[in-house]
């Protein structure tokens, strides 16, 4: 085990190193600019996993939090000019109270009406938004970047580092959660919440700790959006693609292990942006649907399962 | 009736009456279960039986009532808890974490145990598994057990946590004789052992066999408490079980 | 409230409590009875699939507009009427339903528990499918039809009530009346409430669940011809309409008490009037959130309904 931490704390440092050094030896804008909707759906898909895969609650709500994200910068940034971080570090402390508070409201409720529910609170807090004048209201409103800072030479390649970061925050807490007995946690209540609780697993709160760690992660991820974009408007923001993508991505990646999110984004964020660029947003869109139906049905284990045969899976 | 702290009663179940809408499941039960002791708890479908232990485990909450054990008051702690005091349970119909190994199963139970933490070790969770003669099933998807391993595992699962009381209900059901007997010896190694065992069962033989003393209930009342042959010997209970 | 305008109150938005009489509430009370039936219309289908028999049906609200563009299509090819062109798909939505509810059936129901998560996503990744390809097909913009009725109202005393809610309002007390009674004199009817009840027994009285169940989920999905061209009669749709009724259909059939058709009514009622009053008083912006409050509320109080099984 130790070893294998020792490997994935290197990994993560080359990966932040080798994202960072690209943004000086490329010049071009556009592959970061590309490359931080892959990174955003990255931090989206694992967050959505720690909740939705390990614990098996389906949540529709991803929009939401990201939403949340998104608009806890721009209030911070036109009420106090706050720097980035600052954004970032509040958004992840408001996703992970709403999450908290989600979590309480939805403990008793089980399958489709916890996902129900999450669409509920994306759509209400949304409405609150689009009535929230401060932030511009349904008309949405504009976000001036401050200067870049160095030794970043464009502010979207500073953008794209942060996002490096985020998803390197993401996966860690995954694989932590995945490898303690938290995740063995979360794994039995999603098989059977009851025999769990009879086993001894603290059903809700580790379904809290789920809702909590998932939601800030996600509302981290949206922090950046409206300085990438330079203005946020509440129906892109709360747009329930969020909410697809990052289901779509965990499920077709795979949901028992953390690569399978990561794997899962980029497979469908790389062709998304391809298919952006060279068809249409409708069709990449389209692609998100008809890949999730297809391998909720030919393949339940994502890619992951495609590959990984557990050994344990050979019959007694 | 309350504040008998530090008595020597091990599980004592004081006047629980559980009821689902107008129908009464239990009705003012009381019994106290003896540290060590083999106790069968019978009585026809619908008497109440899975109700009183699923009060017990924390699954329910009783309307009236109180359970107390080892002189604490645990009506009203949640299930979770119950198990990290001392217990431990099986169910009727097998709910084994499905994706998980049989291994695996049994490590969830040693997780979130309380206790020394060097004792949860997968080295410990083997010894029971070999105990219960599932060595071999280890790391088989328990998804994919037959029906006497399920059985098997729920009770290794159950004494993951190191349980000083094991509930187990029908752990029996739908087994060969062969298998009946297998289980039971299980059963009453773990009784050897020094742990108190309820055991709700519906095979009489093996009811007899194993209890020191049998409790049947009927419609939510005791209507017999003593030596099994007492039992059931009981007119009430032979018409209870044979509908005279 | 429709595409956050306003498309069904063309008389009352926005006035905040200042300006608000007595007059102005029963106005409003009455125009949220009619919206009220109308949603109920549109709901009915899912009381039974998602009610009866417990499919999680997300993508019900994108059948319903799906209805509504094929009723478009008749409507603006061939002059059809509207509510014509919804009894002439209806045929054509229940093979649909039954195909759906076989393919959901084999893929999910069958495999046991741990299939149910993905069953939800399924349903979700087909509601998204649809609508997607609606786009493609239509373009976003909103489509509406043309009827002798639409566009006409009634005056009555100081209100003016579009006729097409008072279509609306009749086609859906009608069909709310007429399932109720199949579903409480017809064998297969009945059939359809005990196999809610309890599927063992049902098998024990030489009925096949299934078929029953696929039965059910085609009817639900039929009823959605007639409520899409309702939809569509009552106010221009837009592909992503779908998004907004997820919340009231749900919140009707939650409230209702899963798989009630005469609480199906009335939990629609409620929202109607919700919404109306809401509307009336507070403005259109805050029409997306009624219906999904109610049904947080409901949910939270009540994980499985007001009168849940």
């Amino acid at each position: 085990m130790r070893g294998n931490d020792v490997a994935f704390a290197f990994g993560a440092m080359l990966f932040v190193a080798a994202a960072a050094l690209t943004t000086f030896l490329v010049g071009n804008e556009y592959p970061f600019f590309a490359g931080y909707v892959i990174l955003q759906y990255i931090v989206l898909a694992v967050a959505w996993t720690i909740l939705g895969g390990y614990a098996g609650y389906v949540n529709f709500g991803a929009s939401a939090f990201f939403g949340v994200g998104v608009y806890t910068s721009v209030f911070l940034a036109k009420a106090f000019g706050a720097p980035l971080l600052v954004q970032i570090a509040v958004a992840a402390a408001v996703g992970g109270f709403l999450g908290f508070a989600v979590g309480l409201l939805t403990l008793r409720m089980k399958g489709i009406f916890f996902s129900i529910a999450t669409i509920a609170v994306t759509i209400i807090i949304d409405t609150f938004i689009v009535n929230w004048k401060y932030v511009g209201g349904a008309a949405g409103i504009q976000v001036v970047r401050p200067p870049t800072m160095a030794p970043f030479e464009s502010y979207v390649k500073m953008l794209f580092v942060v996002q490096a970061i985020l998803v390197v925050i993401a996966v860690a807490t995954a694989r932590y959660i995945q490898n303690s007995r938290i995740g063995r946690g979360l794994q039995a209540l999603r098989d059977d919440e009851l025999a769990a609780e009879c086993s001894g697993v603290p059903t809700l709160k580790l379904k809290l700790l789920a809702c909590v760690i998932s939601g800030a992660l996600m509302a981290a991820a949206g922090a950046p959006s409206p300085m990438y974009l330079q203005y946020a408007i509440p129906v892109a923001a709360f747009d329930l693609n969020y909410s697809v993508s990052a289901l779509a991505m965990s499920l077709i990646g795979g949901t028992s292990h953390w690569l399978g999110p990561v794997l899962g984004a980029v497979l469908l964020g790389v062709t998304q942006q391809w298919l952006t660029v060279n068809i249409s947003s409708a069709a990449n869109v389209l692609l998100l649907g008809v890949m999730l139906v297809v391998f909720v049905v030919a393949a339940p284990r994502g890619i992951i399962g495609l590959f990984v045969r557990k050994k344990s899976e050979k019959t007694p | 009736m309350t504040g008998e702290v530090g008595n020597n009663s091990f599980l004592r179940v004081e006047g629980i009456t559980k009821r689902f809408g107008g129908f009464t499941a239990l009705d003012k039960v009381s019994v106290d279960v003896v540290k060590g002791e083999r106790f069968g708890l019978i009585g026809p479908n619908g008497s109440g039986k899975t109700t009183l232990i699923n009060i017990i485990s924390g699954v329910f909450r009783p309307e009236a009532g109180a359970i107390r054990f080892r002189g604490e008051d645990i009506t009203h702690i949640a299930a979770h808890q119950r198990n990290r005091r001392g217990i431990a349970r099986s169910f009727q119909i097998p709910r084994p974490f499905r994706s998980m190994t049989v291994l695996e199963n049994l490590m969830v139970g040693q997780d979130f145990a309380a206790g020394d933490a060097s004792l949860h070790s997968r080295d410990r969770a083997h010894a029971i598994l070999q105990r219960m003669g599932l060595g071999a099933a280890a790391n088989a998807l328990a998804g994919r057990l037959s029906q006497v391993e399920l059985r098997k595992m729920e009770l290794a699962r159950a004494m993951a946590a190191q349980p000083q009381l094991l509930v187990s209900d029908e752990a029996m059901a739908g087994l060969s004789s062969s298998e009946v007997d297998e289980v039971l010896d299980l059963l009453l190694g773990l009784s050897a052992d020094g742990i108190t065992i309820i055991m709700i069962e519906h095979i009489m033989h093996a009811v007899m066999r194993f209890s020191q003393r049998v409790m049947c209930l009927e419609t939510g009342k005791i209507i017999a408490l003593g030596e099994p042959k007492d039992v059931m010997a009981n007119p009430r209970v032979q018409e209870a079980y044979l509908g005279a | 409230m429709i595409n956050d305008s306003g498309g069904v109150f063309e008389t009352t938005t926005g006035r905040g409590w200042g300006v608000f009489s007595v007059e102005l509430l029963i106005e409003s009370i009455i125009f949220g009875v009619l919206l009220g039936c109308f949603y109920c219309a549109v709901s009915i289908g899912l009381s039974v699939a998602f009610g009866l028999i417990d499919v999680p049906h997300i993508a019900h609200p994108a059948f319903l507009v799906l209805a509504a563009y094929c009723v478009y299509i008749l409507n603006d090819t061939w002059g059809i009427d509207p509510l014509l062109a919804g009894v002439l798909i209806t045929p054509l939505f229940f093979l649909f339903g039954i195909v759906v509810y076989r393919l959901y059936h084999a893929m999910f129901e069958k495999r046991g528990s741990d299939a149910a998560v993905r069953g939800i996503a399924f349903f979700f990744g087909v509601a998204f499918i649809i609508e997607v390809l609606i786009i493609l097909q239509f373009g976003v913009d909103q489509r509406s039809v043309t009827a002798p009725y639409i566009g006409k109202s009634w005056r009555i005393l100081e209100m003016r009530i579009p006729i097409r809610q008072i279509v609306a309002f009749v086609v859906a007390v009608s069909l709310t009346l007429a399932l109720t009674l199949y579903l409480s004199r017809t064998f297969t009817g009945r059939a359809i409430r005990a196999v809610a009840q309890d599927e063992g027994a049902l098998r024990l009285l030489g009925a096949d669940p299934i078929r029953i169940k696929t039965w059910a989920f085609g009817l639900a999905t039929a009823i959605l011809g007639i409520a899409g061209a309702l939809l569509i009669v009552v106010a221009p749709v837009e592909p992503t309409l779908d998004r907004a009724y997820i919340g009231r259909t749900f919140c009707v059939v939650v409230m209702a008490g899963l798989g009630s058709m005469s609480g199906t009514l009335v939990a629609a009622i409620i929202l109607g009037v919700a919404e109306s009053v809401v509307l009336t008083s507070f403005g259109a912006s805050w029409a997306p959130a009624i219906s999904f409050s109610l049904l947080l509320a409901v949910l939270a109080v009540r994980p499985q309904g007001l009168f849940g099984r």
